[in-house]
């Protein structure tokens, strides 16, 4: 529970820290110690070496990923076009297949704006937070969102840049996005309009590749040049409460990222491609609790991580899976 | 001791470690960036405040502040609507963004889906589903504006389609086909007073013409609206004066729903 409670803090912008020694579990500390024998640190720097020699590197988790976030915004496109129905909308409500589906922080804004409630638009919002909740919260980030994927594009061009010293990453704080998170809603009630919606360039996006490019889209492009020029995935990083909505919907899910403490070499290879490095600070040296640990609630499943650990210390991993088998 | 006093006092301007100065830049930097963040959000009020748009909502759309607040800016009305009436705002219209209206004269409501679809598809009730029939909708009112330019009441006829070759808009007529709405430049007309408003009105008794005068002889018409009026904006699309003798005021509603 104490653990749980450590990675919704970090959601929100707790600083990461190393857990107190009654917070680690006998095999974690058993692990460490095994660890930090002079063999070990032998053998590790070795193993170091070699991958350093022959790095490896796979784009499978990032590539199923791409297919998915252009395959279903295609869906949406298609059954528009050619009507045929398969899903209504765009990604701040929709029907799928005639279900109900309402974006999590769309609806909690529409319904603190306007304060009455539809029906379709609480089956939409549950059938949401149920799907969501089982596939992991903020995969949707990572899996759907379509802005998320012209990020991870202006993040390779900042990356590039950066490379050459013609960019530099500004870090933000982030209880940020936890703190604009309460602030949008409360203007929301406040106001009675749905005021982030104004600056959502999801939605924006979204709507644009649906219904026809807008003006709108000069703010996603002024999001994206921040990104490229400034802060390296400023907007998903620091700002998007929907991030933050589906993280807390995702808090508990039984789809998880697994990390094996006895397998990873703590080379830090995982935190460098990570949209979230936070959750990842578990595989620092001596910051594991146990002998295998889950990635925090704010993880969004994209599976970078596991693409880039060169010791498979990293998977994907459904809860609860194994008794029930 | 007032040495030591001094000492104390001198440490915290002490020059800090590169490690807080950049502690506290990150601090600056975020208040900053939260505060332009809402900021930014703030703007889309302008809009609203100054009242620059006057925009004909879909049919059922609640007043228009309620309708803003409950739409959810996903624009399932527009993909249910037969004759593509409905489109979605842009950024200029500020918390419009993504809401759905009509622009009457370049697309009407025709009501050729028969129920009201888009209604139906709204799933926060910003379209409200108390409206069942065409007959119920309260969008706006049509009033003719430039009498003047209204063939009817010069006392003249209209032959040929009710607008010009490359206008896109699509109407139902019932004669031509029941189910698929045409193109209204390929529809002609041989009106000896043109009628069209009252013609292709989709709502029964809504608007009709009335003599000018009691003169016998005097062929001039006025369209005259009713209280059954819904504002679909037929007319306004339907009108062969450039520009539209009749339009459809949006404002109505708020007024009439008061």
């Amino acid at each position: 529970m104490n653990r749980f409670f450590r990675s919704f803090a970090l959601m929100f912008g707790a600083a990461p820290r190393k857990p107190e020694p009654g917070e680690v579990t006998p095999a974690g500390k058993a692990l460490m110690k095994y660890k930090k024998t002079p063999e070990q640190v032998k053998l590790r720097k070795e193993k170091i070496a070699h991958e350093h020699e022959h790095p490896v590197f796979s784009n499978k988790w990032k590539y199923r990923r791409w297919a998915s976030i252009v395959i279903l915004n295609l869906l949406f496109i298609v059954s528009y076009w050619f009507d045929v129905q398969l899903v209504e909308g765009a990604l701040t409500a929709s029907r799928f297949v005639g279900f109900h589906m309402a974006d999590l922080n769309g609806a909690l804004q529409v319904m603190l704006a306007y304060k009455e409630v539809m029906i379709n638009l609480v089956i939409g919002t549950a059938t949401v937070v149920i799907a969501w909740w089982l596939v992991g919260g903020r995969a949707f980030c990572s899996w759907i969102c379509p802005y998320h994927l012209l990020a991870e594009w202006a993040e390779w061009l900042h990356l590039k840049l950066a490379a050459r010293g013609w960019a530099k990453d500004h870090a933000f704080h982030r209880t940020l996005r936890a703190v604009l998170w309460f602030v949008f809603l409360a203007l929301a009630a406040i106001t009675g309009y749905t005021v982030f919606e104004y600056v959502n360039p999801v939605g924006i996006v979204s709507r644009a590749l649906i219904y026809g490019p807008t003006i709108a889209l000069l703010w996603v492009l002024f999001l994206l040049g921040i990104e490229v020029f400034y802060s390296r995935r400023f907007w998903c990083r620091y700002v998007c409460p929907i991030g933050l909505s589906y993280g807390i919907t995702g808090a508990i899910s039984p789809l998880q990222v697994e990390y094996n403490l006895e397998k990873c070499l703590h080379e830090g290879e995982c935190r460098k491609v990570c949209l979230v490095p936070h959750v990842l600070e578990v595989t620092k040296m001596g910051y594991a609790s146990d002998a295998f640990e889950y990635i925090g609630a704010d993880c969004t499943r994209c599976g970078m991580c596991i693409d880039a650990c060169p010791q498979n210390a990293l998977r994907f991993k459904l809860r609860g899976l194994d008794k029930i088998i | 001791m007032t040495d030591e006093i001094k000492a104390a006092e001198v440490v915290p301007k002490k020059k800090m470690s590169s490690r807080e100065l950049e502690k506290r830049r990150m601090f600056l930097r975020s208040v900053g960036a939260g505060i332009t963040m809402v900021s930014l959000s703030l703007v889309g009020y302008y809009p609203i405040l100054t009242k620059l748009f006057s925009r004909l909502r879909p049919p059922g759309a609640l007043i228009e502040e309620k309708f803003l607040s409950a739409c959810i800016k996903c624009g399932q009305c527009v993909q249910v609507c037969p004759v593509e009436a409905i489109k979605l705002a842009d950024g200029d219209e500020g918390f419009g963004i993504g809401v759905p209206y009509i622009d009457a004269r370049t697309q009407a409501c025709d009501f050729s889906c028969d129920a009201v679809q888009c209604v139906l598809a709204c799933p926060t009730g910003a379209l409200t589903h108390e409206i069942a029939r065409k007959e119920e909708v309260r969008m706006g009112v049509a009033r003719l504006a430039r009498p003047d330019a209204c063939l009817a009441m010069r006392g003249e006829g209209f032959k040929g389609a009710a607008r010009s070759g490359d206008f896109k808009g699509l109407h139902r007529y019932v004669e031509v086909d029941r189910w698929t709405p045409v193109r209204i430049a390929d529809h002609s007309y041989d009106l000896e007073i043109c009628d069209l408003c009252v013609r292709e009105c989709p709502i029964t008794g809504a608007i009709s013409l009335q003599p000018v005068s009691a003169h016998a002889g005097d062929k001039r018409r006025m369209p005259v609206v009713t209280s059954q009026c819904v504002g679909c904006g037929a007319c306004e699309m339907m009108c062969p004066a450039e520009p539209a003798a009749i339009v459809v005021d949006p404002k109505i509603v708020k007024e009439r729903a008061a």
